[in-house]
């Protein structure tokens, strides 16, 4: 069985996922409308906890949020189901196969066979839309590559029940009711109010403040930790701003095109002023994943270097801090 | 960024032949989007953290060889894994794995264990107990 399913690339894993399984049913909704609506645009620094050695520095809410606020918007019913154990799941998957109904899929990345080896680790949160299966092959469209792909039974199972933090579990989803008529301009306005209170909010680690926080720690880092793992931290706090599924400049520039998309909706030029600034921001946010990476590549000693790009992200989280609270005027 | 700016340096990708997709500006300053073969601030930022996966490896294998860990230890560095992701795959609590990792404590398991640690690894018995073994 293969149902009809156009698979088109996205930055983003969950924003893709969205827009390709809403596509399916006929409404053409874009990645960055699902990014902009569901707030996906975020700062946050988790202090006490470690990934891969490093502090953690996200650049995006809670994996699943997006997709959770985008239905609520807009009035889409989700139908979500989890499985203890292999055979129910494959059961259940087989079945809306059958009835011609694309489903999304949570699955973890280590076992991703068409990943290339580097891009493996244990990332829990990944989503995947299967579209049928050939014999023992199911076909997949993953919204970050290029064309469709597959995996065999074994392979799929193994990545739905991915162990560790956020574990899938089998996660298996699809959208089951529909409003007539999508109701994207209130969508739009709730969306951008969300990133508005979440970057402008008052804590040290969150939104701009929490920029502020890593700037101060990124001076003491040389000294405190030394030279190499200083550098092993910006490595990291560099691949969470531009690994694959951010599109770039911390998803800026996804940001900047649904602000553009919504200028024209909600028939606000304003916004597409706006669009061009988040846009330089992210430019800004790339030149200082340059001047990160001088660092790092060189291991270079100098204190003075850690200081200077300190002083970039502090610029950024000013300008940041404006544009939010024009943004926030704006609509 | 301006579509003509998307990075198109050489990078990891290459390997499984894609290549990523990123939004970036057109010349009438309309948003559209282009693909990126990859970007040098990124893949030197990932060929680091590989490096240091590496030396973690090396490190383990050391500690294995001089008797001080058992090859659990190192089969978990292989696999980019860290005491709580491996102790839930394996599911065990993990202070038991942690034990696991004495080579005193190593010795005595069961092959049931043993089956369970070399199904997650993907390797087979003989490869568990034999860090040497490991292609």
């Amino acid at each position: 069985m293969k149902i009809d399913f156009t698979h088109h690339q996205s930055a983003h894993c969950e924003n893709g996922v969205v827009s390709n399984l809403l596509k399916h049913k006929g409404y053409q909704i874009s990645e960055p409308m699902v990014f902009g609506i569901g707030s996906g645009l975020f700062f946050v620094y988790i202090p006490f906890l470690k990934v891969n050695h490093a502090p953690v520095v996200s650049f995006r809410p809670m994996p699943g949020i997006i997709f959770k606020r985008f239905a609520q918007r807009v009035g889409i019913k989700v139908k979500r189901f989890k499985f203890r154990n292999e055979s129910s799941a494959e059961k259940a998957l087989e079945a809306e196969l059958k009835r011609d109904n694309p489903v999304g899929l949570q699955v973890g990345v280590y076992h991703l066979s068409y990943f290339p080896d580097e891009y493996r680790f244990h990332f829990n949160a990944h989503n995947l839309v299967v579209y049928g299966k050939e014999e023992d092959t199911y076909l997949i469209s993953d919204p970050v590559m290029e064309t469709t792909t597959t995996l065999t039974k074994k392979e799929l199972n193994r990545v739905r029940f991915a162990k560790g933090a956020m574990a899938p579990k089998g996660h298996m989803y699809y959208p089951i009711e529909f409003p007539k008529e999508l109701q994207l301009e209130s969508a739009i306005i709730k969306g951008i109010k969300t990133v508005c209170r979440d970057m402008l909010a008052p804590v040290p680690y969150v939104g701009v403040r929490g920029m502020r926080t890593i700037a101060k720690l990124i001076r003491k880092w040389p000294e405190k930790k030394g030279v190499k793992v200083a550098n092993h931290y910006l490595g990291q706090l560099v691949r969470m701003q531009e690994e694959i599924g951010t599109g770039g400049g911390g998803f800026r520039f996804i940001y900047g095109a649904f602000l553009q998309e919504a200028a024209v909706l909600l028939k606000k030029p304003k916004l597409k002023e706006l669009s061009l600034e988040i846009t330089e921001i992210g430019d800004s946010w790339r030149d200082f994943a340059i001047d990160a990476s001088r660092i790092y590549k060189n291991r270079s000693s100098e204190l003075d270097a850690y200081n200077k790009i300190a002083d970039q992200l502090v610029a950024l989280s000013n300008r940041e801090e404006v544009f939010f609270k024009k943004l926030k005027k704006a609509i | 960024m301006k579509k003509s700016e998307v990075p198109q340096d050489k990078s990891n990708l290459e390997s499984a032949n894609f290549r990523e997709l990123c939004y970036a500006v057109d010349e009438n300053g309309e948003y559209t989007t282009e693909n990126s073969t990859g970007w040098d601030p990124k893949t030197i930022a990932l060929d680091n953290a590989i490096q240091d996966i590496k030396e973690r490896i090396d490190a383990a294998k050391k500690r294995v060889e001089a008797n001080a860990s058992s090859p659990i230890d190192y089969y978990m560095e292989v696999n980019k894994m860290d005491l709580p992701i491996l102790a839930s795959y394996v599911g065990l609590w993990q202070w038991r794995v942690k034990r696991h990792f004495k080579p005193q404590a190593f010795k005595k398991l069961n092959t049931k264990i043993l089956q369970k640690y070399a199904d997650v690894f993907d390797i087979t018995i003989e490869q568990l107990q034999d860090i040497d073994k490991n292609i």
